[in-house]
């Protein structure tokens, strides 16, 4: 069961990753980086992770894309325009991507041999109450921080995207 | 009997009630609606129009499937799906009632109960927004991408203030899963007031239940907040180019928004299915006498009927009720039956606030819906959780 | 059936992802396509932390996942108002054509 359900997310992310970079409207793009996240909000599940799971469908799926979404129709620039690439981009560009992720995957797998396979159910530690404890005890300072941080992000944007008042 | 078995049967109850109340929830609000406009409502197909829902499903199902020339086909086709998915699955975590035993099988009223149960709803309903998204840009029309853009901005705005108000609530329940936030409102203050989140020590959560209310018609696009299908300045808004069965999803996506949005606010601020006064004061007779009363009603009005034809249908539906208030009063039944008649009583009062709101208020124009959200909503909504927050931590 | 997948699947996984988000990086030439494109690569490391949180048995990986979540939140809003500007002065989103320092 574990195996299927990954091997159906893990698909799905890919497809919908490459999708991401081959579409040339921005609005297709967007709707495949959904499907990432959706599809890796899952695989947290497996991995776990109740709380980031939710937080992943919660913030970036439903707030951020949604975001982006939004400046995407709020600006319909259209699709991007064709650009020419040379010969030996189009022959060799995707095989050697491919040559690249198998190298990868290879060099990974065997760093890390099989000694901890993933089972669902095994680590609970991602539930909200032991998230929230360690968030607001051990990372309390990074949390206050960050805080900071996104005041000055919606200072930022406020001070950008105001209309020039002549 | 086996956890599948199981699991099937009470999805397909929870499927078929759900399904039935979707229609008829839309027959309630026409009627209730011309009731309030002071006209009759629907009346033709069936006594007062009760087919009517029948009659509609059956219009849209034969209806031409328009498919516009211009739109973007694969996203104009995901769309109204997406709406319809998104808008049912919230119900499966939704509990309706405690542990019960029927034919010596022991199972809860919830299809299943997660302990992120309530972030599972806000992380399926927050998804929900692209559908309304993805059917205005597909659309490829300027009041179908109006509609969504206004509906993506209206989404977001009034998402904080109903997260931040259900975080209140959950301040004080100290559980995400939903069976347990309704089990943590059990019980009564002083033997006779209910410890409902709504009356509930230390900071009784008046306001973010209005707060979580207010927020929930903007989230549903309900009147007064439901500017992305104004019909006066976007012809339909983002449903403008569906037809058919397309159109009759929107359509039962919104209703079934609506009636996860009574279930969360039931569950958590109106104690789920725990009842206004106690068992001891007689409160599990409140049932069998709301259907008795009915009953009485009917029978009164068969024996002096303003028809003909109320002769004979009236006493029916009397009888009918009488077999159903009855069936409260069977130990066995009642045990199961008495919880999902609270249950339904709060979140039937809730859906009847929606329909009676909509026919009372006028609609807001975008600039004072957008201040409404930022400058008033939110402050409120975090003030009164600051407030919880310290009652909370300095009497528990 | 082998009902259990090894922690390296993950991180392939998450390899492949971060790659396939430095390709759209490099290749696209929409502005709003390469932003998305750095989100996928946040994604991709995202899913280590989350693989590892797992195979160390701690939840500190979740809670790395969770600032990073916070710190797009806020990239993405600063990033998308200076995406609204540059098209607001130059009406184009083409990386390309963005290149003068001046109007």
């Amino acid at each position: 069961m574990d195996l299927i359900l990954f091997l159906i997310f893990a698909i799905f992310a890919v497809a919908c990753a490459i999708n991401l970079v081959i579409q040339r409207h921005p609005i297709n793009s967007a709707l495949s980086l959904i499907g990432v996240m959706g599809a890796l909000a899952v695989l947290y599940l497996l991995l776990g992770g109740e709380f980031i799971a939710a937080a992943q469908m919660i913030v970036y799926a439903g707030a951020i894309m949604v975001l982006f979404v939004f400046v995407i129709m709020l600006l319909n620039a259209g699709a991007e325009r064709r650009s020419s690439k040379s010969l030996l981009v189009r022959l060799l560009g995707v095989p050697l991507l491919g040559a690249f992720f198998a190298v990868l995957g290879y060099t990974v797998h065997r760093l890390l041999p099989a000694v901890d396979p993933v089972r669902f159910g095994e680590f609970t530690g991602g539930s909200p109450g032991e998230f929230g404890r360690v968030l607001f005890t051990r990372y309390l300072l990074p949390f206050e921080v960050t805080s900071a941080l996104i005041l000055i992000a919606i200072l930022g944007a406020v001070v950008l995207a105001r209309k020039e008042i002549d | 009997m086996d956890f599948f078995t199981l699991t099937l049967i009470k999805a397909g109850i929870v499927a078929a009630i759900l399904l039935t109340t979707l229609a008829y929830l839309q027959w309630a609000e026409r009627k209730l609606l011309a009731h309030i406009q002071l006209r009759l409502g629907p009346s033709r197909v069936g006594p007062h129009g009760l087919l009517q829902p029948l009659a509609d499903v059956i219009k849209l199902l034969t209806k031409e499937d328009l498919l516009p020339a211009h739109v973007n086909k694969t996203l104009y086709m995901i769309a109204p799906f997406l709406a319809i998915a998104l808008a049912l699955i919230p119900i499966s975590v939704v509990p309706f009632g405690p542990e019960i035993e029927v034919f010596g099988v022991n199972t809860h009223l919830q299809l299943t109960d997660l302990n992120i149960g309530l972030l599972f709803i806000l992380a399926i309903s927050s998804v929900g927004v692209y559908s309304v998204v993805l059917a205005g840009w597909a659309s490829n029309n300027k009041y179908a991408l109006l509609g969504s853009l206004r509906s993506a901005a209206q989404m977001i705005s009034y998402e904080l203030p109903l997260a931040v108000a259900l975080a209140s609530a959950l301040l004080m329940a100290n559980t995400l899963s939903l069976r347990e936030i309704a089990d943590s409102q059990a019980g009564y203050y002083l033997g006779f007031i209910p410890r409902w989140s709504v009356f509930q020590l230390p900071m009784p959560q008046i306001i973010s239940f209005a707060v979580f209310l207010i927020a929930g018609f903007a989230e549903t696009n309900r009147i007064p907040f439901d500017l992305p299908e104004a019909e006066t300045e976007l012809v339909a808004g983002f449903h403008t180019e569906y037809s058919s069965m397309k159109f009759a999803s929107f359509f039962m996506a919104e209703y079934a928004n609506i009636i996860t949005m009574t279930c969360i606010a039931t569950l958590l601020f109106l104690g789920g299915w725990h009842p206004l006064w106690p068992a001891a004061y007689g409160s599990s007779f409140v049932p069998s006498i709301v259907f008795f009363s009915g009953s009485a009603i009917a029978l009164y009005h068969g024996l002096h009927p303003a028809r003909p034809k109320d002769r004979y249908s009236l006493p029916a539906v009397a009888i009918a009720f009488l077999v159903a208030g009855l069936l409260f009063l069977v130990p066995a039944l009642g045990g199961i039956l008495t919880p999902l008649f609270w249950f339904a009583a709060k979140s039937g009062f809730l859906l009847f606030l929606f329909i009676w709101v909509r026919g009372t208020l006028p609609r807001f124009r975008y600039d004072q819906l957008m201040r409404f959200a930022w400058t008033y909503l939110f402050p409120v909504a975090m003030a009164n959780l600051l407030v919880t927050g310290v009652l909370v931590a300095v009497f528990a | 059936m082998m009902s259990s997948v090894p922690l390296s699947w993950y991180l392939i996984l998450s390899a492949i992802l971060f790659g396939l988000g430095i390709a759209g990086f490099l290749f696209r030439k929409n502005l709003i396509t390469v932003f998305m494109s750095i989100e996928l690569m946040l994604n991709a490391v995202n899913l280590s932390f989350v693989a590892f949180s797992y195979h160390l048995k701690q939840v500190d990986g979740h809670i790395f996942t969770f600032f990073v979540m916070v710190v797009a939140a806020a990239e993405a809003a600063v990033g998308l108002a200076i995406i609204l500007t540059v098209f607001k002065n130059r009406s184009t989103l083409e990386v390309d054509e963005v290149d003068s320092m001046k109007l």
